[in-house]
């Protein structure tokens, strides 16, 4: 697929933007990203993307195993840094600032933008030391500073209620659901801008899903967030935007309601009503 | 048949045998040097032989019975024992008869048939002395200041309390020679490598000369008081000894200076044998070899052994954990990395006395060698560190248990799922931050894991210290009251070398071989021991790091 076709992609979803009209103001773009190709080795797996993100809202992504919308993620945070045969070019602006800049700070970069992986991979460690742990590696050491912020933490991710008198507990006890949310917990005490989730539903049962799903919506109050999703019913339920991805190409994206009921692609709609993926 | 092989049971049997086969191994080494080495410390009765050999007098011997030995008719007399037809066999047996000093000997070895008669009188007094072995006899006087001052039936309970007496005299004087005096002599010859040092510098002027001086005056007059006072205590008991009678008839003196211990194994009820054999072990573990080490203690050498496996365990762990996180964690995965892992492995298959012989030649001499040079060119001709000592043994046995601890740290920190660090990296953490607050404590179990390897394997390991700082017998433990209290440069016994010794090259090999048992029974115990406290600790990381499950 060809870089100019993607690239009326991107128009059109700042013309959909524009279109939608009455939260103009508040959709400027957090994130956005410019003629990326991403390969690993020989191999390419993303081709030339370029989309926007927009601040405080939802961004799914959708599309068949595969297709590189984890690693479309992972690129966020620079998470594929760790992986030694990845090669990127393009640009990844987040706040207009480009985050493959030779003088940006990982590590900084990456508390700007936390990441919420598949499986939930808490710290083998109590569960106060694991929100602990971000602000720990800030160097704040403060009791009072860290209590409020892990009950904050906590409280933001409907875990406080549930876990006030287990804070010193190991945290590999806990349920896959709670422990899903204690990562989450994690993630926002270092006050991230961006929230990455990757499929953070996907190894949980429905009920965990379910408060994770009402989690999301009030976490969008605050960050941005992308999430990255099998499940293209969950992808309607939480996402204010949703980008299609194939085969390591950006098909379409759009304001989900648009995108899941009048999509512009024949890919798209052969997706969404389940003729392949 | 065919069947019952198909039923696979033929291959269970086979398992549970070698299973088996191994386990009865291990309960019969252990099971042979427990009784062998734990029944030594049991008072053995002192028996009386009226012996007669066959064409001569009769006479009488007396000792314990330690050994018995039954030989074929055939076998005895194709080795020249006369046999009469109607034996079938030749019993011998092996009897300590102590009273080297006598007879010359210790053991010696009777028959059975020639034995005319055999009684346990109570009188029998064992006497356990600093020189010449065991006594065995009766007591006939005890002397103070060349006075007999109790003699018959009175003289055993007047002997006791006098032994006890000059016991407790002869501790002190231990003490006063061993660390009073022995800790001046060391600030002596400190004050003369001081000297020394400044006279090598030129800076020896008449001041620091008069300091000096003074310094050395002042441990001189310390000096002579305590020679005073140990000039007292040899008086009180010098003259002081027992006269006794040996089976022969020869009459023994026995200063008490030279006792240990006397008892009448005859006359002791069940609760004296226990308490006796409670003093016996209490001595093997905390007191000093006598005699060429066939009797006494063996503290030093337990000392030295856990002493060095404690400085090996310190200088193996951080290093091997950082090479293991090098390799690991920031190396690039490659044709060399897989060589340098080649390499270690088969380091640790490398025969020990190489390594011996490495840590001779390397770290005795060379290194030694120019850090005497380098920072004690005073104490020249005499080595510092030149010569083979605790450090170098500790280094040597370090690098020899390099590989495990190697190995297993690495495998631990490949068990660490990525899910951990990338939880760890999306946080902000850099990498170091990762590894110091996640990965490595989560790998600690394994790091555990190598040491307690390493632990066993450089505990039982003999032929390297031989070379480099292993001796018979240390005159001073490495670790003393004398600054900088724990003396690296020092030589030490170490239990792997005391059986060696004590088993093939003392000059009472029969004497001995009780005391090899139950050496190797110790340095077996000293290392369950300290492998149980390093498995304690793991168990107690692996608890507190458990890892995610699938």
């Amino acid at each position: 697929m060809t870089a100019q076709r993607v690239r009326t992609h991107a128009i059109d979803m700042s013309s959909i933007l524009r279109v939608k009209g009455s939260h103009h103001e508040q959709n400027e773009a957090c994130i956005k990203v410019e003629n990326l190709n991403l390969f690993y080795g020989e191999k390419q797996a993303l081709h030339d993307i370029s989309m926007e993100m927009p601040k405080k809202k939802v961004t799914a992504y959708i599309g068949p195993s595969g297709c590189g919308k984890s690693t479309l993620l992972r690129c966020i945070n620079r998470m594929n840094d760790l992986v030694d045969s990845a090669r990127i070019d393009g640009k990844i602006l987040l706040d207009g600032e480009n985050i493959y800049d030779k003088a940006v700070n990982v590590a900084a970069l990456r508390r700007r933008v936390g990441m919420v992986f598949q499986k939930p991979n808490p710290f083998p460690k109590s569960i106060f030391e694991n929100v602990a742990y971000g602000l720990r590696i800030q160097g704040v050491n403060d009791k009072r500073v860290l209590e409020e912020t892990v009950e904050n933490a906590l409280r933001g991710a409907a875990l406080w209620d549930e876990m006030k008198d287990r804070l010193n507990d190991n945290a590999l006890g806990m349920s896959g659901g709670q422990q899903q949310r204690l990562v989450i917990a994690r993630a926002i005490a270092i006050e991230p801008e961006v929230l990455l989730l990757d499929e953070p539903a996907s190894a949980l049962d429905p009920i965990s899903t379910l408060k994770i799903e009402e989690l999301i919506n009030e976490l969008k109050e605050k960050y941005t967030i992308v999430i990255v999703t099998h499940n293209m019913q969950q992808a309607a339920r939480v996402s204010d935007y949703t980008a299609f991805m194939y085969m390591g190409e950006l098909i379409e994206i759009g304001a989900t309601s648009e995108l899941f009921t009048n999509p512009v692609k024949k890919q798209t709609e052969d997706y969404i009503t389940g003729r392949y993926g | 048949m065919k069947l019952w092989f198909k039923s696979g049971s033929p291959w269970i049997w086979l398992n549970a045998a070698a299973v088996s086969t191994c386990l009865i191994m291990i309960v019969g080494v252990l099971g042979l040097i427990a009784v062998r080495g734990v029944g030594h410390f049991w008072p053995h009765q002192v028996i009386r032989f009226v012996y007669q050999e066959q064409g001569k007098q009769p006479q009488t011997i007396i000792g314990e019975k330690v050994d018995t030995n039954i030989t074929p008719a055939v076998m005895a007399k194709s080795t020249g024992f006369t046999m009469a037809d109607d034996e079938d066999t030749l019993v011998q047996y092996l009897i300590k008869t102590g009273n080297r000093d006598v007879t010359g000997t210790d053991f010696r070895w009777i028959q059975e048939r020639n034995v005319k008669e055999q009684s346990e009188p109570a009188d029998m007094m064992v006497v356990e002395r600093r020189e010449w072995g065991n006594f065995y006899g009766q007591l006939v006087e005890v002397k103070e200041n060349g006075q007999t001052i109790a003699a018959g039936q009175q003289a055993w309970p007047v002997a006791q309390i006098k032994i006890d007496e000059a016991l407790a005299v002869f501790e002190e004087i231990a003490d006063l020679e061993k660390n009073r005096i022995g800790a001046i002599n060391y600030s002596l010859e400190r004050l003369r490598l001081k000297q020394r040092k400044l006279e090598l510098n030129n800076r020896l002027d008449d001041a620091a000369k008069q300091e000096i001086a003074a310094e050395k005056a002042g441990y001189e007059t310390e000096y002579q008081q305590y020679q005073a006072q140990l000039a007292g205590l040899y008086q009180k008991i010098r003259n002081n000894s027992l006269v006794a009678k040996t089976e022969s008839g020869s009459t023994v003196v026995i200063p008490l200076t030279k006792m240990v211990r006397a008892f009448r194994p005859n006359a002791m009820s069940f609760f004296d044998k226990v308490a006796h054999y409670g003093s016996k072990v209490v001595e093997f573990l905390t007191d000093d070899p006598r005699e060429a080490n066939t009797e006494g203690g063996i503290f030093p050498a337990i000392f030295g052994t856990v002493l060095m496996v404690m400085i090996m365990s310190i200088i193996v762990t951080p290093f091997g954990v950082i090479a293991a996180v090098y390799l690991r964690e920031y190396a690039k995965q490659g044709f060399t990395t897989r060589l340098i892992r080649i390499a270690v492995n088969n380091l640790a298959g490398v025969p020990s006395v190489v390594y011996g012989v490495f840590g001779l030649g390397f770290f005795v001499y060379i290194l030694g060698g120019n850090i005497d040079q380098l920072f004690f060119p005073e104490a020249a001709p005499a080595p510092v560190f030149g010569t083979p000592g605790l450090l170098w043994a500790s280094i040597t046995l370090a690098l020899l248990t390099l590989p495990v601890v190697i190995v297993s740290t690495e495998e631990g920190l490949a068990r660490i799922p990525s899910s951990i660090r990338e939880g760890s990296l999306a946080l902000g953490a850099t990498k170091l931050e990762t590894l110091w607050l996640t990965v490595l404590p989560m790998a600690s179990p394994a790091m555990m894991t190598g040491l307690i390897l390493a632990v066993a394997r450089a505990a039982g390991e003999v032929a390297p210290l031989m070379l480099v700082g292993v001796v018979k017998l240390a005159p001073t433990l490495p670790l003393d009251g004398n600054f900088p209290f724990l003396h690296l440069d020092r030589k030490f016994m170490h239990l792997g070398f005391h059986i060696y010794d004590v088993g093939f090259q003392s000059p009472n090999v029969e004497a001995a071989r009780p005391l090899v048992y139950a050496t190797a029974l110790l340095l077996v115990l000293v290392i369950v021991g300290l492998n149980l406290a390093a498995i304690v600790i793991r168990n107690n990381l692996r608890e507190k790091y458990r890892a995610l499950e699938g």
